[in-house]
């Protein structure tokens, strides 16, 4: 299966890489702005936007105004960025799973093997 | 989708044109050749992927090295109908090893017809990983900055 660039990243992937990792558990401690990541932390601000934006993509953290900035945090719903993780998951897995039967019925074909 | 806070579950279903039998084969002995290959959480480069087919057995992922990485519990074992296992794998993305702590997907398969299944699959007690992301103030050792946050995340949920 080709990979779709569209498709947003999973849970999994997401905190698959330590800065993300370590972002993702500062976030879990309190809401934070992009900048006062970025002090915290040895990588750029633009870094940090682009660590935000996939940690978001895969539904692991939010983000809201307040006043001129944006704060993130973790879904508040631990169980629900759980279950959109999840979700696309199974989803995900079944379909190949389909593929696969599909796929293994069709080799089977006149060469019967038991 | 939708998604209510109550919800600790997920369910999924599918229809695949083969035999209930194949259908359980391949979704067990074959997971290899379905299981979405970037997810598992080994370190090293991924050799196989064993399904232990009974009762008590796992199912577990091999690396290259030789490291192994047992991340199922096999709850319930009956083909080609049944089949429930745990999911052992934190919010951290690592190895949980309280089974008070995991969760677990039970999956049926329904034969409809002689070349038609249909697999429900339901991955529920997601809670158990600790709602709210509890794991996490162990994690981060700062019981006093986890407070703050929970607060935070009390007040954001009441927000939205």
């Amino acid at each position: 299966m080709a990979a779709n660039p569209a498709l947003t990243v999973d849970g999994f992937t997401a905190l698959g890489d330590p800065t993300r990792r370590d972002i993702f558990e500062r976030l879990a401690r309190g809401a934070r702005a992009v900048g006062e990541l970025a002090e915290e932390l040895p990588v750029s601000r633009p870094a940090v936007s682009q660590h935000l934006k996939v940690l978001k993509d895969a539904g692991l953290v939010m983000d809201r105004p307040e006043g001129s900035r944006r704060l993130y945090q973790v879904d508040p719903d631990g169980v629900g960025a759980l279950r959109a993780y999840l979700d696309r998951f199974w989803n995900q897995a079944l379909t190949a799973f389909k593929g696969a039967v599909e796929q293994a019925d069709a080799e089977r074909g006149d060469e019967e093997v038991s | 989708m939708t998604m209510q806070a109550t919800d600790t579950a997920v369910r999924e279903s599918i229809v695949v044109n083969a035999p209930i039998e194949r259908a359980f084969s391949v979704f067990t002995d074959g997971i290899a050749t379905w299981w979405p290959p970037e997810h598992h959480i080994l370190q090293a480069e991924l050799a196989e992927m064993v399904f232990e087919p009974h009762v008590s057995g796992h199912v577990y992922d091999r690396g290259v090295d030789g490291s192994e990485c047992r991340w199922a519990r096999v709850l319930a074992y009956e083909p080609p109908n049944r089949l429930v296992f745990s999911w052992d794998i934190n919010t951290q993305w690592q190895i949980e090893t309280d089974p008070d702590k995991t969760s677990e997907v039970e999956v049926r398969f329904i034969s409809d017809g002689q070349e038609r299944t249909r697999v429900e699959l339901e991955h529920r007690n997601l809670d158990r990983h600790g709602g709210g992301w509890e794991n996490m103030r162990d994690a981060v050792g700062s019981p006093e900055g986890w407070r703050i946050g929970v607060q935070r995340f009390a007040a954001a949920a009441k927000a939205s």
